[in-house]
């Protein structure tokens, strides 16, 4: 199956016969084989699987942070598998939102701080930094709590901070890694109606590894994956 | 913290240890026996080096070990038989004109250093009484004067009483040790002509019965330091092995901060932040750490070097924190920084984002 044939148009995220292993011992252990996918613009899609099944790993390659070992991937009509490291830091920066299951906020940051964190990579001024990330505090419901730091802020709070800081660069993908794989059942809800949000009022396409059987719900599409497989989309 | 304040009163104590040196005059020689400072030589020297082209000034200057109350170490401190005009070589010994001329005066005067004088609670007009060690017998002297420092680095724990006077006793008690100098001090007019004249006072008295020894003044202090260069470099060694061991606590530190800090340095990577800004945060927390706690050590070291001081007595009459040590200090704390937070920045720029963001600290 080719690209074209997955999708008439051309998607944000399009995957051809994509194939990844790690090396353990002396033996290269297949985690992903020969996949091919593609994501439109918009879509908001969960990504799910047993342990071990690859989602993970897929959405690090999507989300430019590992490299396959064959196959082709482009986001935006980008080759990002040809980028060198430094390139893909920088791709990174303006492209991707991350949002991860432990948050992964700095702990001597304040909420403000660590939402303000990826614009420092910018040219942007003090003052339009500031206005950025009031913005995307209030976004997110935490106005109130932005000179806080990460341990005096519950699990789902700090997840609303770290969606304000995937945000803030007005990325066109936000990937989410088990993004309420650490929360209560309330505020897995809080943070999956902010994550609609996203694609629906933003226009964010959202690429989510979940186990979360709720969680799915929230998503446009779901693509299962077995043993480094595509079952179905 | 600590190690740099270690480190800069153990540089301090190296330093003071070559005080008598550093305050050494470039245009005064010292001229002494060629076989030994033990032994001596012939006072009649004094006007042949006078006559020597270059030559000021020439003083007569004897070691006289006495026993001050006791031999503990609180009590010592440095006599010598001197010409009248040994003041006129020394500018840094401040003296006033009327108790330098009462000291000429009295042949049992003594002219004491500031230092002792405080120590002792001496003022013009008490009696010294001295125990002779080297020239026996029991001996008092009045003090006439006392000289002060021209400034801190000028060490003023000495007596200086008359040679006339002591050879006068010699030569009724030992004619044969009277007549004798221990060594002469002689004030050249031009420091650069030093070795020149030194070369001239030694052919004066070559295979003559007492052969004769002449070099700067600092060269004679520095060759007493060096009698106890074991000591100076064992204490320079420790002051070096402390910031080596704080150079490996710290490296430690930083290694196991970085260690623990890995899913924050990945996370940094994700955001689109350099492997390079990573290393430099690494770094820079290592030098800043190092430098706050340096800083303090540094601050820390003037009222230590203080105590240090008075705890010593005269031992070091001259216990400053110099410049040099303050570079030292300084150099010191942002070396141990920046090496300590060099391999720690190297792995944590070198890790994979995915492998540091599985990590748990």
């Amino acid at each position: 199956m080719t690209l074209s044939q997955v999708t008439g148009s051309m998607p944000l995220v399009a995957i051809s016969h994509l194939s990844k292993g790690y090396r353990r011992g002396g033996q290269v252990v297949p985690v992903l084989r020969d996949i091919t996918l593609a994501i439109p613009e918009g879509d908001f899609i969960a990504l799910m699987g047993p342990s071990g099944s690859g989602k993970s790993t897929l959405l690090n390659l999507i989300a430019g942070i590992d490299k396959p070992d064959s196959g082709e991937l482009r986001v935006g009509g980008e080759d990002i598998t040809r980028l060198s490291e430094a390139e893909l830091a920088d791709w990174r920066a303006s492209n991707v939102g991350f949002i991860f299951q432990f948050y992964n906020l700095m702990p001597v940051l304040d909420a403000f701080e660590n939402v303000e964190l990826p614009l420092l990579l910018t040219r942007l001024s003090k003052r339009d930094r500031r206005e950025r990330v009031e913005t995307a505090l209030a976004l997110v419901g935490l106005s109130d709590r932005m000179d806080h730091h990460p341990n005096e802020l519950s699990g789902g709070q700090q997840q609303r901070v770290a969606i304000a800081r995937a945000l803030i660069t007005d990325p066109t993908l936000i990937v989410a890694d088990e993004p309420t794989g650490d929360l209560d059942r309330k505020s897995a809800e809080e943070i999956l109606g902010l994550l609609r949000r996203l694609n629906s009022e933003m226009g964010k396409t959202i690429v989510m590894v979940t186990h979360d059987g709720h969680a799915v719900e929230s998503a446009k599409h779901v693509t299962h994956l077995e043993k480094g497989e595509l079952l179905s989309t | 913290m600590v190690a740099i304040l270690a480190f800069g009163l153990l540089q301090t104590v190296v330093h003071a240890w070559y005080a008598g040196a550093d305050m050494a005059s470039a245009t005064r020689l010292v001229t002494r026996n060629a076989t030994s400072l033990v032994f001596s030589l012939p006072a009649y020297y004094r006007e042949r080096i006078r006559a020597l082209d270059g030559v000021e000034k020439v003083v007569i200057s004897n070691w006289f070990g006495g026993i001050y109350k006791d031999q503990s170490f609180n009590n010592f401190f440095a006599q010598f038989a001197v010409d009248g005009g040994m003041f006129d070589l020394y500018p840094e010994f401040i003296t006033r004109p009327e108790e330098l001329t009462a000291w000429k005066a009295d042949r049992r005067g003594a002219m004491v250093g500031r230092l002792i004088a405080d120590q002792h609670r001496w003022k013009v007009g008490d009696t010294i009484p001295l125990k002779g060690a080297i020239y026996g017998g029991d001996w008092e002297f009045t003090v006439r004067g006392i000289y002060e420092p021209r400034d801190e680095t000028t060490v003023t724990r000495q007596m200086y009483f008359h040679w006339d006077y002591l050879n006068e006793v010699m030569k009724k008690r030992f004619p044969k040790r009277a007549e004798f100098a221990g060594v002469f001090l002689v004030k050249i007019a031009d420091g650069s002509r030093a070795a020149e004249i030194s070369r001239a006072v030694d052919s004066e008295f070559k295979n003559s019965l007492a052969e004769t020894l002449t070099e700067t003044e600092k060269a004679f202090q520095l060759g007493f330091v060096a009698q106890t260069e074991a000591i100076v470099t064992a204490v320079r060694i420790v002051s070096f092995v402390v910031i080596v061991i704080i150079f490996a606590v710290v490296a430690n530190t930083m290694a196991m901060t970085a260690r623990e800090r890995l899913a924050e340095y990945a996370t940094l990577k994700a955001l689109g932040f350099s492997p390079g800004f990573v290393a430099a945060l690494i770094v820079g927390e290592s030098v800043l750490i190092t430098t706050l706690g340096g800083a303090i050590g540094i601050l820390l070291t003037f009222p230590m070097a203080a105590g240090f001081k008075r705890a010593a007595g005269s031992m070091f009459p001259v216990f400053n924190v110099t410049p040099e040590t303050l570079m030292m200090q300084v150099a010191a704390a942002l070396a141990v920084g920046l090496l300590a937070g060099i391999l720690p920045s190297i792995r944590a720029a070198r890790v994979k984002i995915v492998d540091g963001l599985r990590y748990i600290g």
